[in-house]
């Protein structure tokens, strides 16, 4: 169906919008409760403060949940099976990321992770590559 | 709003998937049976509501308001669509209330209807994804069953819930579609079987995950005082809740509970003035068979961390003190998913009515439905009762 080259990849500009954030790992902060967010936003949505400033996010965390996606989107049919997880930051924040360099034996609840510079994608054969942080276990 | 409305028309279609019909065949022939049911004409419908989730994204269509008005016969009538993800229908039919009960028509139609089946999964499996956060989520790889994978191992890791009881859950809901012939699966399935099953999402597997279904339910819905003119037993509209959540998963404190449910739950049963342990019988959300002990303990059926253990002690199953999915649930019923909600709503009034035929709960006074959207970043609560 012709919908699937339109519609299953994200467009340049879309990720243009948060490359820089995706590249350095950048989130926010509540000035006022102190809860972090790894997306950009203008209000808290834990305590209704508008007092958020950019900060660049830890490197380092540990993982909170994890799964291994056997049946990927289309988009990502090639790269299956890859294993997602729940990632807390240092600092409290969660993040969603593909983890790395490792087999499922080596990881679990609890394992730490560090951030690390990847492709996350691609348009199509000849389209733009997107770039964004994975995570591989800390030995 | 306490018994203001009343329910008194269904009908569906068979949930499957419909190779040979489109979107708005599905629609008509569940509105004709809803319609016929409630011994109504098509003009006495004022408005209609549809939930759809994502008709722009598998069919390229969008605008079915009036497009499902059209082919309903009755082009000029106020109808549009509602999309809050698989709460789609479940929004649809609180906004029919409110309408009703507002006063502004006497008599609507709410449905819900959902054609996936005409793309492959890989594509499907992109737009089901489409319900979690398409930049934060999406974009790296995560997909549904993988948002309900990540709860399941929380849920395993810090309450002891067991491989075995989320199986439990899809042997459960099995054995109930095998008596409804409206369902997509009516075969009995061993916990061997789901536990053998190929792996989708860790730990989940094929046979905890709900289907990929094409389908339609419809209601029709009217104010309570003029219910008796159409039919004799009148299913009211006792409690409605709704309330949203965090779209991504990782934004909450604790994923092994489901807020929206939670608050969905508590405003529902405020209005229909009871408690969990006055409902009879439920359908909940079983998109994936976690998603079912989830709603046992947020719905209140059971205290956090417990929810496998009225699997265990068959609570929930036909013949148990709260029978959960008679139907067969998401998993054996199919989960067209903007239909899913108003089929929920269909099976409980089939209940109440006493017309379920071999999987009727006996002596059903009090029904409650439980629709939620994505990993629950939305969630509706119905309670429905035979009497107002």
């Amino acid at each position: 169906m012709i919908c699937v080259s339109i519609m299953s990849v994200p467009k340049a500009p879309r990720i243009w919008q948060l490359a820089e954030r995706r590249y350095r790992l950048i989130g926010t902060q509540c000035l006022k409760c102190g809860r972090v967010f790894i997306s950009p936003r203008k209000i808290c949505p834990q305590c209704g403060s508008r007092e958020l400033k950019d900060i660049e996010l830890p490197k380092r965390g540990k993982i909170y949940s994890y799964t291994v996606v056997r049946n990927p989107p289309i988009e990502r049919e090639k790269y299956g099976p890859y294993i997602i997880a729940i990632i807390e930051l240092e600092n409290g924040c969660k993040l969603t990321a593909e983890i790395v360099d490792c087999s499922l034996e080596e990881i679990d609840i609890g394992t730490e992770v560090e951030a690390v510079f990847r492709r996350i994608g691609e348009e199509d054969k000849s389209g733009v590559i997107y770039y964004g942080c994975k995570f591989r276990p800390v030995n | 709003m306490r018994g203001e409305v009343a329910v008194i028309g269904v009908g569906m279609t068979k949930f499957g998937e419909h190779w040979d019909k489109q979107l708005r065949d599905l629609f008509v022939e569940a509105a004709l049976e809803a319609i016929e049911d409630a011994q109504i004409d098509l003009k006495d419908i004022k408005a209609m509501f549809i939930g759809n989730m994502g008709s722009g994204l598998w069919i390229e269509q969008e605008h079915l308001g009036p497009l499902l008005a059209d082919y309903l016969g009755i082009p000029g009538i106020p109808s549009l669509k509602i999309e809050s993800a698989c709460a789609s229908s479940g929004m649809a039919f609180r906004l029919g209330v409110i309408s009703v009960a507002a006063g502004l028509y006497d008599i609507v139609l709410v449905g819900g209807v959902e054609k996936t089946s005409d793309v492959t999964i890989g594509e499907s499996t992109h737009h089901l994804a489409s319900v979690a956060d398409r930049e934060w989520e999406a974009l790296y790889g995560s997909t549904l069953p993988a948002l309900f994978a990540l709860i399941a191992k929380r849920h395993m890791k810090q309450y002891g819930t067991t491989r075995e009881q989320l199986a439990k859950v899809a042997v459960k809901n099995h054995k109930h579609g095998y008596y409804n012939p409206k369902a997509q699966f009516q075969k009995p399935i061993s916990i061997e079987e789901v536990l053998n099953s190929p792996l989708v999402a860790d730990p989940l597997r094929l046979l905890d995950c709900s289907p990929i279904s094409d389908g339609a339910a419809v209601v029709i819905i009217a104010r309570s005082d003029i219910a008796k003119k159409f039919t004799d037993t009148p299913i009211y509209v006792l409690g409605s809740g709704v309330a949203t959540d965090t779209i991504a998963l990782h934004d909450r404190d604790d994923i092994t509970t489901l807020k929206s449910v939670v608050l969905a739950a508590r405003e529902a049963y405020k209005m229909a003035k009871i408690e969990p342990k006055d409902i009879n019988v439920a359908e909940v959300h079983d998109c994936f068979t976690i998603a079912e002990i989830l709603a046992y303990e947020d719905l209140g059926f059971a205290k956090k961390g417990e929810g496998g253990k009225l699997i265990d002690e068959g609570i929930t199953e036909l013949g148990g003190k709260i029978p959960v999915n008679t139907s067969g649930g998401l998993k054996a019923r199919g989960h067209p998913v903007g239909a899913t909600g108003i089929a929920q709503i269909v099976e409980i009034v089939l209940q109440l009515r006493n017309e379920a035929g071999k999987r009727q709960v006996s002596n059903a006074e009090i029904g409650l439905t439980q629709n939620m959207g994505g990993s629950g970043a939305s969630c509706t609560v119905h309670v429905f009762g035979r009497k107002r």
